[in-house]
């Protein structure tokens, strides 16, 4: 089968998250692999991308639209290669931006879409993703080509699977629209790291008592290199904004550890995080219900904890750098 | 200024599921308005009142149980409802938007189209998007902040990392509402019960062409997540089981 990779950089990196699906589509080797992206410098991603399957780098470039402005017509401009290079599959990562642009694909192709999936057989074109907010998991079968899927991050490890990857210059025509235009990006918050993507997170619950308080889960974040999260009883406290809550009606997250601090661990926050590896939880109440369902479990306060967690990663980094 | 509302009957976000067999669960349960298209009602309410005219129009497809969720829509102060009635629970999103299209194009011609950014029990994260290819609209997704003036609209959404996209687009559109948007107001007895006389007009899925069936997304089975144990609870003093943690950080989980 022909698969599309929708790529996306950070920093002008290609995303970690996005080697993974990689690794999912390439089903080692059974697949030709399409990474489809919109930059010019190609040759400074040929070796990442070749070393885990990709065999052709697609570099779109549409004349007379603004895709960089337009999602609209960026998904215009990836179904035109997507329909000239054949593709019987798209894949990308369930992120915030690959969400969207997954779903104007399907949607103007009336092709098949799931997202937020945890796994995927290309092959048998069934996905494996969660129903009721990550109370179940589900079974399904894309009926149709191309089927589009989106990965949750984190989900599939990235497997290296060496080839030689050609690079396709793709030129596409698409007419220009004024009719969505991103007029700028705005900071909102000053947290740094993506929620959805993170690798690790640390969150607290509405325990933390002040907003001014979170500045314990940030500094051990910056020690873990990990994003912050919260409950939504801490969001609906005034706490914390509510681009950093977790659970069902918050982010969906899947990091590789998750630290919870105060948090009893309600089925709606849960549904929220339940896909993390390891989960360690952090509450005075021996009886809360997030330490029936965690890997590691410390009795204490935040407060006492969390500090001395920030402490022990300084030393510890410390003496990695002077052995 | 003609305004649809696009909602969904889904099991309380407090409940939890048993699955009953490979495709069933049990139903048991409370249903409610899915909590993402509350904040899509609040908003097309607010835009009637700001505009002071026009009429705001719930749209469901589901069973005729979800009543229920249109009549809280018209409670919080929406005109009128229609319910596309369908004997299935977990419709797929390609059929639920064609059946949501051709309800409201069937009804009048929108301005503008609001739903949540998507259900929390199937998650499909498409229907806004479905709908938008079907009327030929403009569409974002997750939108925390809706401004309308001289007949464009101007929205904000999250990218992740602290980062919002300033967006404009020209009406008709469509708009996928999440949590920061609003505040959904709250419901009150007189307006509950003057709900009860509001118009609500039920279809049937199948007088608008759609078969359930010709879905595209096929579920094959329902199963639950493996779940973790009880923890393993770290003992001593603080440092202690700080120690501990770390260690079992680095070595045995490989994460630090």
């Amino acid at each position: 089968m022909k698969v599309g990779i929708l790529v996306e950089t950070a920093s002008k990196q290609i995303k970690k998250t996005n080697l993974g699906v990689i690794t999912a589509a390439c089903q080692e080797g059974a697949h030709v692999l399409y990474a489809l992206m919109f930059t010019g410098a190609a040759e400074n991603h040929q070796e990442i991308l070749q070393s885990h399957g990709v065999n052709n780098i697609v570099t779109i470039s549409a004349a007379g639209a603004d895709v960089d402005r337009s999602p609209e017509l960026k998904a215009r401009a990836l179904i035109g290669a997507m329909k000239a290079l054949d593709l019987d599959a798209l894949l990308g990562i369930s992120s915030s931006l690959g969400r969207d642009l997954l779903a104007r694909i399907a949607a103007e192709l009336d092709a098949p879409l799931a997202l937020d999936c945890v796994g995927v057989d290309v092959a048998a074109g069934t996905v494996v993703k969660s129903q009721f907010s990550g109370k179940t998991l589900a079974r399904f079968k894309l009926l149709g080509t191309p089927f589009i899927c989106g990965l949750r991050p984190n989900v599939i490890p990235p497997i290296p699977y060496p080839v030689i990857a050609a690079i396709v210059p793709f030129q596409v025509a698409i007419e220009g629209s004024r009719r969505l235009q991103v007029r700028s990006l705005k900071k909102a918050a000053a947290d740094e790291i993506d929620l959805t993507e993170a690798e690790i997170i640390i969150s607290a619950g509405r325990p933390i008592g002040s907003a001014e308080n979170f500045k314990i889960l940030k500094d051990c974040a910056k020690e873990l290199g990990a994003a912050v999260g919260a409950s939504r009883a801490a969001v609906d406290s005034g706490f914390a904004p509510h681009a950093m809550q977790i659970g069902q009606t918050g982010k969906t997250v899947s990091p590789k550890l998750y630290i919870a601090c105060g948090i009893s661990g309600s089925v709606q926050h849960f549904a929220g995080m339940k896909g993390s590896k390891v989960i360690v939880a952090i509450n005075t109440d021996p009886e809360a219900p997030i330490f029936s369902k965690s890997n590691y479990g410390i009795q204490g306060d935040l407060f006492a904890v969390v500090p001395a967690l920030t402490e022990a990663l300084k030393k510890q980094r410390s003496s990695e750098s002077y052995p | 200024m003609q305004i649809y509302v696009c909602i969904k009957q889904v099991p309380d976000t407090a409940a939890s599921i048993t699955l009953r067999g490979p495709r069933e669960f049990d139903e048991a349960l409370k249903f409610v308005m899915n909590p993402f298209d509350e904040f899509a009602v609040e908003q097309a309410l607010r835009v009637k009142e700001q505009t002071g005219a026009g009429e705001v129009v719930v749209v469901t497809v589901g069973r005729e149980s979800a009543e229920s969720v249109v009549r809280t829509a018209l409670a919080m102060g929406a005109d009128r409802g229609i319910l596309v009635t369908a004997d299935i629970r977990l419709l797929d999103s390609l059929a639920t938007g064609r059946a949501l299209y051709r309800a409201i194009a069937q009804d009048g011609s929108p301005d503008l189209i609001f739903t949540g950014k998507q259900s929390v029990d199937s998650e499909g994260m498409q229907i806004p998007y479905r709908l938008a290819a079907a009327f030929d609209m403009p569409i974002v997704n997750e939108v925390v902040s809706f401004l309308l003036a001289n007949k464009t609209v101007s929205v904000e959404r999250e990218i992740g990392s602290g980062m919002r996209e300033v967006i404009d687009l020209a009406l008709p559109c469509i708009i996928g509402a999440t949590k920061g948007l609003n505040e959904p107001r709250y419901t009150r007895l007189p307006e509950i019960m003057k709900a009860r006389s509001k118009e609500l007009k039920k279809i049937d899925i199948n007088q608008l062409g759609v078969a359930p069936a010709a879905g595209r997304l096929e579920l094959m089975e329902l199963f639950p997540e493996p779940e973790r144990g009880r923890a393993m609870m770290l003992q001593g003093s603080v440092p202690e089981m700080i120690l501990e943690l770390t260690r079992l950080l680095t070595n045995k989980e490989q994460i630090l």
